[in-house]
């Protein structure tokens, strides 16, 4: 599949390894654009293909009191500087006030704009997400972002290839989430360091859209270049009759097309690993990157268990980050906060998990918990579902949508030493907010620990509905 | 973007393994809309304490080796976000080659837009290396990209080679604008739009 789509965007071979790509999808948001428009005035060009470029803005967008003027200045002025330079160059643009804005790479597929078959690429390393689509999609730095704008071509270095099989099915009350942080802890963070990885296997078959843009999503924590699986008849119908999905007659022939990228089963891989799903627990993270992590079984780790003095250091200091001793078993754990959102889980299928998980159940009074939806599409789809009710009812806190508390761009952040269990993709030392602990788990995983103020295993969850 | 031809300088010695991007510049940082300043802001919160102060046990802070423009530090340096502000913040602050067992791919890629040198070499040439520069914070190397060497300076003796794409080794050396070089072939991306369009809306390549 992989090699299918990059042989049919070759513009120009430059050499054996280098090549000239096409970009069908160039989406761009406020932080890692300014710089690459600058670059574009001043050197006289301008944005080839602005009907193949969109933006939106979600990276420090405020999730509440959103008609009122931005209290951080400099932030204002990036989303001003975002307006302009969409006018100046012609790129349509999902502001706040658009009912499409949204995480970037959750508007693209409810949009209907990520089909089977394309190059896209954002100024983000999450865009390995629209990989669950069937496309080669890849996070870019803002010099290649200036690139896409004036010649709507990437220069890329073929990638190897990994596959990631996935066989048997997914026990009970575990999700995508649990599958990646397993594949993770079990490859390492640099993993799949300069390869592509295609997830197959019947696991995956059975996965809904959302579950694999989960999945794909994180590929890059394991290191990836992208994450890959293969489009079937979930994907087509996942796609029929989104806004910007071809129509009738057309989407018909599009499916014929979309159906001849299914890989090869004689496809060769430059590695190959097997996993089985049937024995993963929820996953929950203790350290300071998404590799250090155990199952809701499980303790802290014993520092001797990682080998040499040397290799013990990165762990004794990640233990230390997070206030955390060996042995300390995972479900002992008290959070101050939960945080449900992110371009990992934010999607209508996590909501709804999370509503099922907190229906008739309280907020623990320890904890400050927050849904941010991924995108007002999302938003405004849960509260039809009525899926806002029940969570205010629980206390959780119902926001607008945006990147939020992922990265704490806005003023979502974590107080120092206040500990957060996080539906979202990294737990880098504060990544949420300066000295904020972050343990990343899945939505139900997250939505249980809110009403018990502690990590709990989500099997044994007594559910109220 | 200077090219980066040959480079003589003392190695500030960074012991520590997969320092992401988050690390690198802190988000709070990205909200600049322009490319430059970004050095006083590099490693931030392992650099100053919660005042604000400098950590004086944090490797950038010991004056020893304030000019060097050599880091060498662990395995999958840059990993995480894209944010090419991480790439940035290290020119702006003064590093001009990085010295790592192993990159992460979009850094890796970050580094070469911007003229910095990113060289990989395996753990048994970086370990003694990395003491040496504990050891001795005036140990000075030259790095010469045209002969892809490293050579102690007091003793003129080659360390080693290293490797390096060639490609990339020449946009290096020529500070080469990857657009305008790109933009040599347009006719070619004017056929391949031409030809796609007759399949506009339904085919997606």
């Amino acid at each position: 599949m992989f090699d299918k789509i990059w042989d049919s965007h070759v513009v120009h071979k430059i050499s054996e390894k280098e090549f000239i790509l096409y970009v069908d999808l160039h989406l761009i948001h406020e932080v890692t654009s300014p710089q690459a428009f600058d670059g574009i005035r001043l050197a006289k060009r301008t944005v080839r293909r602005p009907d193949l470029t969109l933006a939106t803005t979600d990276h420090n967008t405020p999730t509440i009191n959103r008609n009122q003027p931005l209290k951080d200045k400099i932030a204002e002025l990036q989303l001003k500087t975002l307006a302009k330079n969409c006018k100046d160059f012609g790129i349509t643009l999902y502001d706040m006030k658009s009912p499409f804005q949204g995480i970037v790479h959750v508007i693209a597929p409810e949009q209907g704009l990520t089909h089977p078959g394309k190059i896209i690429v954002c100024g983000d390393s999450h865009t390995s997400t629209h990989g669950a689509f069937g496309t080669f999609a890849i996070g870019i730095g803002t010099s290649e972002v200036e690139h896409v704008f004036a010649t709507q071509t990437i220069r890329q270095f073929k990638p190897k290839t990994m596959q990631i099989n996935l066989t048997g099915s997914l026990p009970s009350g575990i999700s995508s989430k649990d599958c990646i942080l397993w594949i993770i802890s079990q490859i390492g963070i640099s993993g799949a360091r300069e390869h592509v990885v295609e997830y197959t296997g019947n696991c995956i078959e059975s996965f809904s859209m959302e579950s694999r843009m989960t999945l794909c999503n994180m590929s890059i924590e394991a290191g990836a270049r992208a994450g890959m699986i293969a489009p079937d008849n979930i994907t087509f119908e996942y796609l029929k009759n989104r806004k910007h999905s071809p129509n009738h007659q057309s989407f018909e022939k599009a499916v014929k097309i979309w159906s001849t990228l299914k890989s090869d089963p004689n496809a060769k891989y430059d590695k190959v690993v097997d996993i089985s799903v049937e024995d993963i627990e929820p996953m929950v993270t203790w350290g300071t990157n998404p590799g250090m992590s155990t199952p809701i079984s499980g303790k802290i780790p014993e520092l001797a268990s990682f080998g040499s003095e040397a290799e013990q250091l990165p762990i004794k200091r990640a233990l230390q980050y997070m206030n955390l001793e060996a042995e300390q078993p995972i479900s002992e754990i008290n959070i101050d906060r939960v945080f449900i959102g992110s371009c990992t889980n934010s999607r209508i299928e996590d909501l709804r998990i999370v509503r099922d998980i907190v229906a008739g159940y309280a907020v623990n009074k320890t904890v400050q918990a927050m849904v941010v939806p991924g995108s007002t599409s999302v938003k405004k789809q849960a509260e039809n579902e009525g899926i806002d009710k029940v969570i205010k009812d629980a206390g959780f806190e119902w926001r607008d949508a945006g990147c939020s508390m992922c990265l704490g761009m806005n003023e979502d952040v974590l107080k120092p030493y206040e500990r957060c269990a996080s539906t979202s993709n990294r737990n880098f030392e504060g990544r949420q907010g300066h000295n904020g602990r972050t343990h990343l788990v899945s939505p139900a995983m997250a939505a249980a620990s809110a009403i018990k103020g502690h990590f709990t295993d989500i099997r044994s969850w007594k559910f109220k509905t | 973007m200077k090219p980066f031809k040959k480079l003589t300088s003392t190695i500030l010695p960074l012991d520590r393994s997969d320092i992401d991007t988050d690390q690198i510049i802190p988000k709070q940082f990205l909200k600049r809309i322009t490319k430059s300043g970004y050095g006083e802001f590099l490693f931030y919160n392992w650099r100053y304490n919660s005042k604000g102060n400098p950590n004086l046990s944090f490797e950038l802070n010991d004056l020893k080796y304030k000019d060097s423009q050599i880091l060498l530090t662990g395995n999958n340096f840059g990993s995480g976000s894209s944010r090419e502000h991480a790439a940035w913040a290290l020119l702006d602050y003064g590093f001009k080659c990085i010295i790592a067992p192993s990159f992460a791919d979009i850094f890796y890629n970050n580094c070469f837009e911007n003229g910095i040198l990113p060289i990989s070499l395996p753990n048994k040439i970086i370990e003694p290396l990395m003491l040496k520069c504990i050891n001795k914070p005036t140990f000075k190397i030259t790095i010469n990209l045209l002969d892809q060497t490293i050579t102690n300076i007091s003793s003129s003796k080659s360390l080693i080679k290293f490797e390096i794409d060639s490609a990339r080794k020449n946009t290096l050396l020529k500070g080469i604008d990857n657009i305008g070089e790109t933009l040599h072939y347009e006719s070619k991306i004017k056929a391949f739009e031409d030809k796609q369009g007759k399949h506009k809306g339904i085919l997606p390549f």
